[in-house]
């Protein structure tokens, strides 16, 4: 057994590079396909931190909105860490459009 | 349909085999007896000529069709030695922008006419204007890659941009594989780059040092008895065609298949 295959198989096999190819081309091709300008992204992300903040209180440092394509589709990708329910309006429900109507912004 | 079929040849990057994979499956289809036409393009980077051999008989170009100085069958170059294959030849000091997509359709709508049942047009690398004008009259398109990451990323992009195009189902084809990297592990295999793509393959085309000579010279590989390349290339002819061709066995360098070889003779 050569040396370098016996020490693969000591430690390990290191990834095949044509694996690394193919994970790298699969993260790119995620954005490439997406395809939605930034400045589109961060429009989304603040009007979703608008609606969503009139339910509850956002970390918004911490707020995370990704674009990611798995099997033929794109999906948005959000996490929203929550601090506090604003137990004002969670009682409300969707029923009740008119109260739950007036935007924060 | 009725009128025959128009494929357009493209990949987005430049050097995976565009133009050499146009002219083999044009004198494939030839060889088969299909009257055929190749279109180049590539306007101001004029290189099918150069691959097919014809380049020393250009008189006029596709420019000089669309812009009315001389008959579309003036322009059209005869392959001596496949007689139902012409060229219509880029035009080299013009730019892309010399022909629009409605005149592609209109020279594309004159060739059917002149009863070319297959048109295959080689397309530029990229994806701007010169792009537009060669699929504009497709009805189908191959995109060629390599497995190689910016050549399959590049491809990627195109079948998003064909489909703008409403050029919906394009097919693939793999071109310079090099089994024995796919073999350890180096190279990424057909299946990755399918798995990536999810497209329809086509083919697959080992490389293959034929092809250097046969560029070297102005032969298309396919004229080459025992090359494989130019076996491969006369299969996805076939399969164009609609005919079901089986993969060819690409461990090259295995005992067995050297053992068939020599056996078969060269083939």
């Amino acid at each position: 057994m050569p040396l370098p295959s016996f020490l693969e198989r000591l430690f390990g096999r290191p990834e095949a590079s044509k694996d690394t190819a193919k994970n790298r081309l699969r993260i790119v091709l995620m954005h490439d396909r997406a395809a939605i300008p930034a400045a589109v992204l961060e429009q989304m992300r603040s009007e979703l931190l608008t609606v969503l903040s009139k339910y509850v209180e956002i970390d918004q440092q911490a707020l995370e909105i990704n674009l990611e394509r798995s099997e033929g589709t794109v999906a948005l990708l959000a996490n929203v860490p929550i601090l506090r329910v604003r137990t004002d309006v969670a009682s409300e429900g969707p029923d009740n459009p008119e109260k739950a109507e007036p935007a924060l912004a | 349909m009725s009128n025959g079929r128009v494929i357009v040849i493209t990949s987005g990057k430049g050097g995976v085999g565009k133009t050499t994979t146009t002219a083999n499956l044009g004198m494939a289809l030839a060889a088969m007896g299909e009257k055929i036409a190749l279109i180049d393009a590539d306007i101001g980077l004029r290189n099918l000529d150069l691959i097919l051999g014809l380049e020393n008989r250009i008189v006029y170009d596709i420019v000089d069709v669309v812009e009315g100085r001389c008959k579309l069958r003036q322009a059209l170059i005869k392959d001596k030695r496949m007689p139902n294959l012409v060229l219509l030849p880029a035009a080299q000091t013009r730019d892309k922008s010399a022909v629009n997509p409605d005149q592609m359709r209109q020279l594309i709508a004159d060739l059917q006419e002149d009863g070319y049942v297959y048109i295959l047009i080689d397309c530029p690398a990229g994806i701007e204007q010169g792009f537009r004008n060669a699929t504009a009259g497709a009805t189908e398109a191959i995109i060629v890659t390599n497995p190689e990451v910016s050549a399959v990323r590049d491809a990627d992009r195109i079948v998003g941009l064909l489909e703008a195009e409403d050029l919906r189902n394009p097919r693939l084809v793999v071109n310079r594989l090099r089994p024995h990297l796919v073999k350890n592990e180096t190279m990424m295999s057909v299946e990755d780059v399918q798995e990536i793509l999810s497209i329809p393959l086509l083919g697959i085309v080992p490389d293959d040092e034929a092809i250097i000579n046969s560029t070297n010279r102005g032969e298309p590989v396919i004229l080459q008895d025992g090359a494989r390349a130019g076996q491969a290339y006369r299969n996805i002819a076939r399969r164009i065609k609609g005919e079901e061709v089986p993969l060819m066995d690409l461990e090259e360098g295995g005992f067995f298949s050297r053992l068939r070889r020599l056996f078969a003779g060269a083939r």
